[in-house]
């Protein structure tokens, strides 16, 4: 026989003692797996999240957690907008110009190149309007840009697909302006698909409807990102919808809206497709000045830029530039983490105690078996033999119990695991494991150890003479 | 004749629980031959168990010898007595032999488990076997009678192939009948494996049937007329 052998057989006998002692000790480590595994799937969604594309969001001054909660997540509540002229400031002279001419406006505003344009060059600028809800998701309105530049997943190399229809277009014949295209979940929870007409509501997800409609000419994906969680509009659809326009001035509203005409009439090759040009004129684009974008997203085309443009951004009046990877670590490392971590400690706990369980098993039964120990002794089993029976009994436990609490944590985890995927993009499976998993066996295996030694020391010196006599 | 086993000039001293020591036994000469069946008899208390203790490395005597087949014991450390006492020493306990959580099988396995000779796992079938219980070999010791305990016992005591067997009065707990089937057993197969025997009994009728008989009471100069009893 071998040792293991002897070992499973004295845990066999004392099975109720044992099953206990190996339940509690599963208990343990179930949760701490089922931690370590909450703990990998919000560090993982953080890191899909944070893999945004763009490096900074600039918004208005306030919070930049705020900022970064809005733009990144879509959550948190609704702040500032910015003017549009400020977004202007990161476009070169011919774009502003011709923006001028688009929506009317100042033309001196098209005369200079914006101030943040030159740490742009290469790179992107992508605005989003929030501030809509369709049902309890947020709409954003934003440009074709938002689907043409933007990546997702670890690489950030993942352009956004489509399971049906396709991306926002500048104007398109059908829809015009009113154009939308829906994330993954909400097409899930909300129940519409390409061809649904969505009425968005104002300002809160209980707000009032706007009476223009939205056409979904595309649902996402699941992408995993908060994006899965929003419904895209096309911007200038935003803006046409009941109460968007920012109110302005009377003689500054005429002024725009002479200006704008002429932009149609003076020239006709302007941003948009060429044969949808007849029917964009239909209908007359809000003015620059009745324009406003809650923030804006920004990839510098030589990264080396950002840091600059940002202190730029930040030391003027109206606006602040985030680092939302660095907001998102932040957020993760400021409250996410300390709370997993408190968590972590109280299932080490748990698996402590656990472990003080076995040695108390193991220990109330050395009475009994110290008259076992000397009929071993007696057949020629050496202190050392006896002493690692007792260890491997206890090694027997705590490999039972690590296994028991795993498959626990792991059927768990594989129960839900499709809840967890649509909430969070994170796809978890039964043999999904994180590297922190692999530490629990060691450790629970030390802690046995240690649990072992009292125990084992005791069978150590355990008299061989007298203990025959009993 | 060739001995087995050579004691000379053994002396074992206890402290006492009160302080001082007591030397319970010094023997200057015991000797047990190849194959040879001694009885041991002795008053209670007279050091019978202590020297099979002895005999057998559980024990460290204060003065003398032991020596087994070539091996002088007393000088092996205490690993080398526990690996000699796996492969050259049997022992049979009065009682509570067995381990509870194995079973009869498992038991006789144990005997041949702690040394380094070989482990024939059918060995442990056969002496099953040869001590009539090969159809109880998956039983628990609770599930055996005191009897068959006893069997099993001297099944696993044997299956070390061990040079000299120790039995501290194995008879003692078990039925006349019993009794007589245990003795009967024990002493056939240790002479069908060519093993010597020290069996301590308090029986002078047992005693009587064996090779020879020492009395412990002679041949120890300790205490002699002066023990507590
Ligand atoms: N560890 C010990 N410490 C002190 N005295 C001991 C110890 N072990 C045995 N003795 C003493 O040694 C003497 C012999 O004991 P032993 O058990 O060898 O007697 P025995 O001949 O086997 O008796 P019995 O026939 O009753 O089994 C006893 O007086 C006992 O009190
Ligand atoms: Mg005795």
């Amino acid at each position: 026989m071998s040792l293991l052998q002897i070992a499973w057989r004295n845990f066999c006998h004392r099975s109720l003692s044992s099953i206990l002692t190996t339940i509690s000790l599963g208990l343990g480590v179930g949760l701490v797996v089922l931690v370590l595994a909450v703990y990998g799937v919000i560090s993982d969604a953080f890191t899909r999240t944070a893999s945004v594309g763009y490096n900074l969001v600039v918004g208005p001054k306030g919070s930049p957690l705020q900022l970064t909660l809005n733009s990144v997540f879509y959550l948190s509540q609704p702040i500032e907008n910015l003017p549009y002229d400020y977004y202007m400031e990161f476009f070169s002279q011919p774009e502003r110009a011709e923006m001028v001419k688009r929506f009317g406006g100042n033309p001196e505003l098209g005369e200079r190149p914006g101030i943040f344009a030159p740490y742009v060059t290469g790179g992107y600028v992508i605005p989003l309007a929030l501030g809509d809800y369709f049902g309890e998701f947020r709409v954003v309105g934003t440009t074709p840009d938002f689907f043409e530049k933007l990546r997702y997943g670890p690489n950030v190399d993942q352009p956004f697909s489509f399971s049906a229809g396709r991306a926002l277009q500048g104007f398109s014949a059908e829809h015009s302006y009113f154009e939308a295209v829906v994330g993954s979940r909400v097409a899930g929870e909300m129940n519409v698909g390409v061809g649904d007409v969505i009425h968005p509501t104002h300002g809160a997800p209980t707000g009032h409807d706007h009476e223009l409609g939205f056409t979904i000419v595309g649902v996402m994906n699941p992408t995993g990102t908060p994006n899965d969680r929003a419904a895209f509009v096309n911007l200038e659809g935003f803006y046409l919808m009941d109460g968007h326009a920012k109110p302005i001035e009377n003689d500054e509203a005429d002024a725009t809206a002479t200006a704008n005409s002429e932009t149609e009439t003076e020239d006709p090759a302007a941003d948009i497709d060429a044969e949808s040009e007849v029917e964009a004129t239909d209908y007359k684009l809000i003015s620059i000045p009745q324009r406003e974008v809650t923030s804006i997203l920004v990839r510098n085309g030589n990264m080396m830029f950002g840091p600059g443009m940002q202190v730029a951004i930040n030391e003027g009046i109206r606006a602040q530039a985030v680092a939302p990877i660095g907001e998102i670590n932040k957020l993760m490392d400021a409250i996410v983490g300390p709370l997993l971590t408190a968590l972590l400690l109280i299932t080490l706990i748990t698996c402590f105690v656990a472990a003080v369980g076995i040695l108390v098993a193991i220990y109330n039964s050395m009475n009994d078996r110290r008259r076992d120990i000397a009929v071993m002794r007696a057949l020629g089993a050496r202190r050392e033999t006896v002493t690692t029976i007792i260890v491997i009994e206890s090694f027997l436990v705590a490999i039972i119990g690590a296994a028991l609490g795993w498959v626990l944590a792991h059927g768990a985890i594989a129960l839900y695991s499709e809840r967890i995927e649509q909430q969070t993009g994170v796809r978890v499976g039964f043999f999904s494991t994180s590297n922190y998993e692999l530490l629990i066996l060691p450790l629970i295996l030390t802690l046995s150890l240690i649990a072992a030694l009292l125990p084992a020391f005791s069978a150590y010196r355990t008299d061989v003479a007298s203990n025959l006599q009993k | 004749m060739t001995e087995i086993l050579a004691i000379t000039n053994l002396v074992k001293t206890f402290s006492q629980p009160g302080g001082g020591a007591l030397t319970v036994l010094n023997i200057p000469s015991l000797k047990v031959a190849v194959g040879e069946q001694v009885a041991l008899i002795g008053k209670s208390g007279g050091g019978k168990t202590t020297l099979l203790h002895l005999i057998a490395g559980l024990l460290v005597p204060d003065e003398g010898s032991i020596r087994i087949a070539k091996t002088e014991i007393t000088r092996l450390s205490e690993q080398g007595r526990d690996r000699f006492r796996a492969g050259s020493i049997g022992y049979v306990f009065q009682t509570f032999n067995l381990m509870p959580a194995f079973t009869a099988l498992e038991n006789v396995k144990l005997g041949m488990t702690f040394g380094s000779g070989r482990r024939d796992s059918s060995r442990a079938g056969d002496l099953l076997e040869r001590v009539g219980l090969a159809d109880r070999a998956h039983y628990r010791p609770a599930q055996l009678s005191v009897g068959q305990q006893q069997r099993v016992a001297i099944a696993r005591a044997l299956a070390g192939s061990p040079k000299i067997l120790l039995a501290d009065e194995p008879t003692a707990n078990v039925d006349p009948v019993s009794a007589e089937n245990v003795l009967e057993l024990i002493r056939n197969t240790c002479r069908e494996e060519q093993v010597a025997m020290l069996m301590v009994t308090h029986d002078m009728e047992i005693a009587s049937r064996f090779d020879r008989v020492e009395e412990l009471d002679t041949i120890n100069l300790a205490l002699t007329g002066s023990h507590p009893d």
